[in-house]
């Protein structure tokens, strides 16, 4: 944004203006992407889910179905969108917004090749854990402001699960904090690079960090409601959960919400530990600037998108917890775990000053 | 920080503006037929029994008392993990020391049973 805003100033856009031009340039442009995304992985969970379960999927609409999403998409724009007569009206209608809103604001943080991230912020990840709470007061407000007992359940249920595992959730993405010293992502990312090639990204940094992308990842597949946490929309007990009044586009702005959750888990997983944009070979090798941007753009969404498809994998293998189950994995379980993997990786930080397995060994 | 701000709220406003522009599409493109089941809530078919607002179990704001204790607790983590590398082994015992009374706390609702679903009847 800060570049584009300085591009701007140099073909004559005063600053004043310009920033937001930028903004908005870039927003209208992440918006696309993200929808998107969202279209394209809703017809890739599909052939995911039938290519597990021996099925075909779906294969009417455009060679192989790939044009299902869009027809999906007409068709809940053609749908009649109703709001149940005993429903509170203003919540109901106010829901959609906060799942919406709280999916899209961290797509603002992502740091999406070097030294670019689409709103500059020193703060990237706590944003990012500060905007994708407010997905949570949406659900609870969706399954209210329905007045049905499914919705009100599922809502619940929902609600209780979200704030369970943002606690293991941020406490394992500290660990990538306090190994580079920062919240800025794209500094994060930068400190995965240099010599060493993959041993250096945060995952293989110390036994406590390779432990922690896994209660992060776990907590992340809880955190927007996957199999085997999808409790709060679990079709066999609960109708559809939260979502169960909501019709046409209204409805669809809660399954965008789910993917666009799915991409910002994914994405974060990939930046803090994954290595972000980072690649062995590509930045000795790659001298053009926009080419090596290009290239960093790529590897960052293709690390994304592979875990996205590990998160769809995981959903057409397991099956569902129980309720006790899901909570006490989450207290018992996933956040004792947090705090010791967190001490751990603190006590190795201060013991040999931040540096990982990978200097320790080389020197 | 110029950038932070207005980039944050020309985002926000965007996806706004994007659900708030849908949901008008649908509403020109989309039929109304409204009919007094069509808008009843849905309760599988049957006929509706009562009101959704009914009285609801403690243990959903129990484990929300929980849940913020360890949600501040995590804030003041953040700027601990920002500064550890450089004031080293003090900021670590300082934290050792917090995160052992917390831990405590953790103990002791979990020793109380509120951190279980399921709970016994007492007799």
């Amino acid at each position: 944004m800060d570049q584009l805003t300085k591009l701007f100033y140099s073909l004559g856009l005063s600053p004043y203006y310009g920033i937001f031009v930028a903004a908005f340039l870039l927003a209208v442009i992440i918006l696309a992407f993200a929808l998107l995304y969202e279209g394209v992985a809703t017809y890739v969970e599909r052939k995911v889910a039938g290519d597990i379960q021996s099925r075909i999927g779906p294969n009417r609409v455009g060679p192989y179905g790939t044009l299902q999403w869009l027809a999906d998409g007409v068709k809940l724009f053609l749908k009649e969108d109703f709001i149940p007569a005993q429903a509170d009206k203003l919540i109901f209608r106010i829901a959609p917004y906060f799942v919406f809103v709280g999916s899209f604001l961290p797509f603002a943080a992502l740091p999406l090749w070097d030294r670019f991230v689409p709103v500059p912020m020193n703060i990237g990840l706590l944003y990012i854990i500060a905007v994708t709470a407010m997905v949570t007061p949406g659900i609870v407000l969706a399954g209210w402001g329905s007045n049905n007992k499914w919705a009100l359940l599922g809502g619940m249920r929902s609600a209780a699960q979200l704030i369970s595992y943002e606690v293991p959730n941020a406490v394992a993405l500290l660990i990538p904090v306090l190994i580079a010293g920062t919240l800025n992502l794209d500094e994060i990312v930068r400190a995965q690079g240099g010599g060493g090639g993959i041993l250096r990204w945060f995952i293989f940094h110390d036994p406590f960090s390779f432990m922690a992308f896994f209660i992060f990842f776990t907590a992340g597949l809880a955190e927007c409601n996957r199999t085997p946490f999808d409790l709060p929309e679990a079709e066999s007990e609960l109708v559809a959960g939260y979502s169960v009044e909501y019709s046409a586009i209204r409805y669809a702005f809660f399954y965008m919400g789910e993917y666009g959750d799915m991409f910002i888990i994914s994405a974060m997983a990939s930046a803090a530990f994954l290595g972000g944009w980072q690649l062995p070979l590509i930045d000795p090798l790659v001298k053009i600037g926009w080419l090596k941007a290009v290239l960093q753009l790529g590897i960052f969404l293709t690390k994304t998108l592979l875990l996205v498809l590990v998160m769809m994998w995981i959903r057409w293998t397991f099956p569902r917890l129980r309720v006790d189950q899901l909570m006490e994995l989450s207290w018992k379980r996933l956040l004792p775990i947090a705090l010791f993997l967190l001490m751990g990786a603190a006590l190795w930080t201060v013991v040999f000053h931040g540096k990982g397995i990978y200097d320790l060994i080389v020197g | 920080m110029a950038y932070l701000a207005v980039g944050v709220a020309v985002f926000a406003i965007t996806a706004i503006g994007f659900v708030l522009i849908s949901i008008i599409i649908n509403h020109l493109l989309a039929p109304r037929r409204v009919t007094p089941l069509k808008v009843e809530p849905y309760e599988c078919g049957e006929k509706v029994v009562g009101d959704a607002r009914i009285r609801f179990d403690m243990r959903f704001y129990i484990i929300a008392l929980a849940f913020i204790i360890f949600e501040a607790e995590v804030v003041f983590f953040f700027p601990w993990a920002v500064v550890l590398k450089r004031l080293r082994y003090l900021a670590f015992f300082d934290m050792l020391v917090f995160l052992i009374i917390l831990v405590v706390g953790l103990y002791y609702i979990w020793k109380r049973g509120d951190l279980k679903w399921v709970k016994t009847p007492v007799r």
